[in-house]
């Protein structure tokens, strides 16, 4: 029960973008469609399932002022693993999301829950946080890539759903994005009530 | 468990320890995923060639690198099947414009794909299927080397020239053709010098 | 020539936050007041600057020695420690300076401009316009952009100081109207696409 009280947590009550408005750069950046902002929540994701593990076995062993570059290190050598990985197994993926790979580092989402939780709570809950934190941040971009993919092109995850001709091309384009999450946090804070 | 107090040589233990194991873990992986990165760069080399020269089986003979007028690097992939020339054109919308595309042995483009672009999503990129075959700016079967494009190649109808542009990406359209044109250049300078092909000598750069 | 292209086309066509989206959290975190702003721009400018300096002859070292996947954690190391000695040097060389950027300079360390265009520039794929990448075109192209960046956030914290007096509808109060805001800006910035083209072509480059 206290563990789906966690992964609920993430997901709704502090989802990452649209209540603790973290993380904006990938958020805006890779959302031009549902797939690109999926595949860019689900890296994240993975990244920060290691991070608040490895963050939260190894809290007691670091001395509180090197706290944040020993976290650092952390984070950035699994960002590049990640990188490495996806450069073998995903090219494309990795094509895709290009620069915004290794800016996972700079993701504030990430240190923020290695400070927030994982540097407090034991391994088996910091997994969790990170799974519920990192499926947050996938579905609101994968919202946010499906709103824009739709408007924009007439298409969702690549299946046509109306005529390109029609599609606001706008929404694809940088404006839409900003726009797009404008009214997308909008409206989730009105019907979820946060 | 109580945390380490902040000393000094607490503080350089452990932040040494970390890097080095950090450091060590990712040679490890580095090692592990070198192999795979190489095969998906040579498998998305050989899979770009067999499209543009429209075959599945084309064996790379010989890969020759050279610059073309401004500085750019060219490369020239000749296959068993024909040539495969690797070009960049500076000046996209949005930067660079790498193209690959293939000629037969008269020097006609038999296919093209589109490597790495910057271009606008959505609009740009449309330059992918807009020169295939069928599409509205069909550069297949063209051959930049006939007399009616030896002023300055192939070139949007805006400019003159017989290809339609991407709607409202003419920008993109010029980039695309004076790399395609590029292409042909180096295509046409290499076989003149090999004397094997036919084709046409009288190239303007 | 060319290094005007680079400067404008920084700056006004591929604007690091309108059509790059970096830099984002600072955008929206530090933009309700124009006094704010201009303190961080000037922050980021001078953190960015000397960061792609350090950054490039690391990245030097690093294919020196076939290291370059160690790429990410020297970058951000580097970066972490060089704006916590700026903090320091700061504090003792000129406390007017330090009381003026001092606020900002921790938040720099996560602003993920600072690491992206430092990974552009080591990796030479900015858009050089048609020079052979160096450090001096590096160094151009991150000046240029963190102008860039400040005109950005200086412009759209002067529109959200007027915004704030506005009547806004409750459900767009706050973040959604001020990314709206952001939208329409970055629309007004795409009316510099292919400018840059058309400057080239003034100054001979094409």
């Amino acid at each position: 029960m206290k563990y789906i009280k966690i992964l609920w947590n993430g997901i709704l009550k502090e989802n990452p973008t649209f209540v603790l408005l973290l993380g904006m750069c990938p958020t805006l950046g890779t959302t031009s469609s549902a797939i690109n902002g999926m595949s860019m929540g689900l890296a994240t994701m993975a990244v920060l399932i290691f991070s608040n593990l490895i963050i939260s076995c190894i809290k007691s062993l670091v001395p509180d002022m090197v706290r944040i570059p020993s976290y650092i290190v952390v984070i950035a050598s699994l960002v590049t693993a990640l990188q490495m990985f996806m450069q073998a197994f995903t090219p494309e993926v990795y094509k895709t999301l290009g620069l915004f790979i290794p800016l996972i580092v700079v993701n504030c989402i990430i240190l923020g829950r290695a400070e927030a939780f994982a540097a407090k709570r034991g391994p088996v809950e910091s997994i969790f946080d990170g799974i519920g934190i990192g499926l947050g941040f996938t579905i609101a971009l994968t919202l946010l890539g499906g709103i824009r993919e739709l408007l924009g092109t007439g298409k969702l995850f690549d299946v046509t759903i109306y005529s390109e001709n029609y599609g606001m091309l706008l929404f694809v384009l940088a404006p839409g994005a900003f726009i797009a999450l404008g009214y997308l946090i909008a409206i989730v804070k009105k019907t979820a009530k946060i | 468990m109580k945390k380490l107090p902040s000393t000094l040589p607490n503080m350089l233990c452990v932040l040494t320890l970390i890097s080095v194991i950090a450091a060590g873990a990712l040679a490890y992986v580095n090692t592990i995923t070198q192999g795979p990165i190489e095969e998906n760069k040579a498998r998305t080399l050989t899979e770009g060639i067999n499209t543009v020269l429209g075959v599945s089986d084309a064996q790379v003979q010989n890969t020759t690198e050279a610059e073309d007028a401004n500085g750019n690097p060219v490369i020239l992939y000749a296959t068993d099947k024909g040539v495969a020339v690797q070009a960049i054109d500076p000046n996209g919308f949005g930067g660079k414009l790498k193209v690959l595309v293939g000629f037969d042995d008269a020097g006609a483009i038999k296919g093209y794909t589109v490597l790495e672009h910057a271009e606008t999503p959505g609009l740009g990129a449309k330059a992918n299927f807009w020169f295939q075959k069928g599409e509205k700016g069909d550069i297949i079967g063209k051959n930049p080397g006939d007399a009616k494009y030896a002023n300055s190649g192939l070139t949007v109808s805006k400019d003159g020239g017989d290809v339609d542009a991407i709607t409202a990406s003419t920008i993109t359209s010029r980039a695309f053709l004076r790399a395609v044109n590029v292409a042909f250049h180096a295509y046409a300078g290499a076989s003149a010098t090999d004397g094997q092909t036919g084709a046409s000598p009288q190239i303007h750069n | 020539m060319a290094y005007l292209l680079i400067f404008f086309s920084a700056i006004f066509v591929n604007n690091i936050v309108f059509s790059q989206f970096l830099g984002i959290c600072p955008f929206l975190g530090v933009s309700k007041k124009v006094d704010t702003a201009l303190g961080m721009s000037a922050a980021v400018a001078f953190v960015l600057t000397i960061a792609t300096i350090v950054t490039y002859l690391i990245q030097i070292l690093l294919v020196k020695y076939q290291l370059e996947y160690l790429q990410t954690i020297a970058f951000i190391l580097v970066i972490a420690a060089l704006v916590q000695m700026v903090e320091i040097i700061l504090k003792k060389v000129s406390p007017a300076l330090y009381q003026a950027l001092g606020v900002f300079l921790p938040l720099i360390t996560t602003n993920c401009a600072i690491l992206g265009v430092a990974i552009l520039v080591a990796q030479n794929t900015y858009n050089a316009q048609g020079l052979e990448p160096n450090l001096l075109t590096g160094v151009v192209f991150a000046v240029s952009t963190a102008l860039g960046f400040g005109l950005a956030l200086t412009i759209f914290a002067a529109i959200r100081e007027q915004l704030a007096m506005m009547d806004v509808p409750k459900g767009m109060q706050g973040m959604p109207i001020a990314l709206v805001v952001a939208g329409l800006l970055a629309m007004a910035f795409m009316g510099f696409g292919g400018v840059d083209n058309g400057l080239a072509k003034v100054f001979g480059l094409l």
